[in-house]
């Protein structure tokens, strides 16, 4: 390939919506570390913000990081087989389906969150728990997971597979958990960190369903932008971004392998 | 199946009869969650729609016969276009770009430019907010320069710009994905035939590339209409549908309104989604 006038200009394009992209994190993370961001880098480094924001708001941090795993264990318990039945079944019915799964993520969050107020809002056990946080997260992640599920499954040649496992006498029970769920690891793998990444950043649906016992880290920072300073919402940010780069990570090499087809 | 009945028609019934039990059972919890938390509530917030509220009338007539409330459902719908429209060119060139050549450092590129993918609504608005806002860093250069000061972050143009962030990402990788998979001899074939290369891009790529465009537009268009941490964080001045949801429901208690509302921007939302699939043509929008 020429590298011509033209490359140099696409370059300079994306570079720029690089910096767009990233120009704002590296603001933030220095807002979160400097001593006053008002009088800029030369008032010092500092922890102290970081720390406060720590004692401040663990709880929100903890709370989210339970969710985010009951979330993903929701999803992989009720996904992994509606994946496998809608491969199995593949017609008009399990299209069908696989649409009415993917809505609740099309719909506005708000929406969906209204809803569930108001039709489950007046039991006030349930309303309180944290479980109805953690039933909107569901809702919203479920399509995640039954996605990339879905596509390994329909690569990995399962009717033979399971025919084969049928014919050596395995009940469907034996078939499922001995066949169809260690074939499909690789994409219960990168539908689970999906899941959690969601979860953890969820906030649409979070902001309506919390009450003040139930805050989620993404509530918590809503919280800090509106009444905190600067620093002190920035290394709320900081601590969010250290959850959430890693995992973002995983998922991208996770993904990287699967669309080479290198795991199965 | 049809096949294997036709050959032994002797015992079609045990055959037909093995899969589908496997399949209710398998298939029961999701359908039985998506019924209780989903369809069930969906259909409630539907009626309440109907519902009167304080001064008698139903939720939907109050909606539809106030210019407030229709200006902002207009507004959301041009901004999530708007949105919609300029990430698509943004992305597309972008992810051509990285899809088509190698050079060092690529690979971190892509990485740095998708990361941003899962960040949350809020956490976009303060981005902004430090882009644009009273100290934010745009402020600060155009005092330095001009002794102006460039607030941006509060209007509707950063609430464009933060709906712009957390689009881009989504959109560019679907372009890469959909990029690697054209096909380059029809590029060749055109340019032989002396086309320019605006020509090339205008009447072999861009059609190449419609299906993901399409369908990724109309995810990124269904995101924007619903967005509601960017504008909660940005200040809700802002007079876009979801903040009005939040409004009526959460200051004015009047749920009868705010069910109205919500339907309305599910079914607006859902009937562009509808119209990018016939546009896109069947199945395009599952992938």
């Amino acid at each position: 390939m020429k590298r011509t006038g033209l490359f140099t200009l696409q370059l300079a394009f994306t570079l720029l919506v690089c910096a767009f992209m990233l120009v704002p994190i590296v603001l933030s993370v220095m807002a979160g570390l400097t001593r006053n961001y008002f009088q800029g880098i030369e008032s010092g480094l500092t922890f102290d913000w970081v720390i406060q924001v720590w004692t401040a708001y663990a709880p929100t941090v903890w709370l989210s990081l339970q969710l985010a795993l009951a979330c993903a264990l929701c999803c992989v318990v009720i996904g992994v087989p509606a994946a496998y039945a809608l491969v199995r079944l593949d017609n008009r019915l399990s299209r069908a389906v696989e649409e009415l799964l993917v809505l609740p993520v099309a719909m506005p969050g708000f929406a969906t969150a209204l809803a569930l107020l108001l039709t489950y809002g007046h039991y006030s056990g349930f309303r309180s728990s944290a479980g109805f946080i953690l039933v909107g997260h569901v809702l919203f992640t479920l399509p995640f997971l039954v996605r990339p599920v879905m596509a390994v499954m329909q690569r990995s040649h399962l009717p033979v597979l399971e025919e084969a496992a049928a014919s050596l006498g395995a009940g469907p029970a034996r078939r499922f958990f001995g066949i169809v769920v260690p074939n499909a690891r690789a994409g219960i793998l990168a539908g689970t960190l999906m899941v959690i990444t969601l979860s953890l950043g969820e906030f649409n649906l979070t902001w309506m369903l919390h009450t003040p016992l139930t805050k989620t880290l993404p509530v918590g920072l809503a919280d800090s932008y509106a009444s905190a300073r600067l620093e002190v919402g920035s290394a709320y940010t900081l601590i969010f971004l250290m959850l959430i780069v890693p995992l973002l990570v995983a998922l991208q090499v996770v993904s990287n392998r699967l669309s080479r087809g290198a795991l199965r | 199946m049809s096949d294997l009945a036709m050959t032994l028609p002797v015992r079609p019934t045990p055959l037909r009869r093995r899969v589908p039990l496997a399949i209710v059972v398998t298939l029961a919890p999701a359908l039985i969650v998506l019924t209780a938390f989903w369809l069930l509530p969906l259909a409630q917030l539907i009626t309440l729609g109907a519902d009167a509220d304080r001064s008698g009338t139903p939720g939907y007539l109050v909606v539809v016969s106030s210019p407030a409330y229709m200006q902002g459902l207009l507004q959301t719908v041009a901004l999530a276009a708007g949105t919609t429209l300029a990430t698509l060119v943004i992305a597309g060139i972008a992810g051509c770009f990285l899809a088509r050549h190698a050079f060092a450092g690529r690979s971190l590129l892509v990485a740095l430019m998708t990361f941003p993918l899962a960040f949350p609504g809020v956490v976009v608005g303060f981005l902004i907010i430090l882009l644009g806002g009273r100290q934010g860093l745009f402020a600060s250069i155009s005092t330095a320069l001009t002794g102006d000061r460039w607030i941006f972050a509060y209007s509707l143009f950063g609430l464009f710009l933060g709906y712009l962030y957390f689009s881009i990402p989504r959109v560019i990788l679907t372009v890469m994905a959909a990029c690697e998979t054209l096909d380059r001899s029809l590029e060749e074939a055109a340019r032989s035939l002396g086309a320019s290369h605006w020509g090339v891009v205008r009447d072999v790529i861009v059609p190449g590339l419609m299906p993901a465009l399409i369908s990724s537009g109309a995810i990124c268009f269904a995101t924007a209409m619903g967005a509601f941490g960017t504008a909660f964080t940005l200040g809700t001045r802002l007079s876009v549908t979801p903040i009005a949801i939040y409004d009526t429901f959460t200051n004015f208690a009047n749920f009868a309104v705010a069910a109205a509302l919500s339907v309305l921007l599910g079914v607006v939302t859902w009937l562009v989604l509808m119209l990018a699939r016939y546009l896109a043509g069947p199945r395009s929008l599952s992938t």
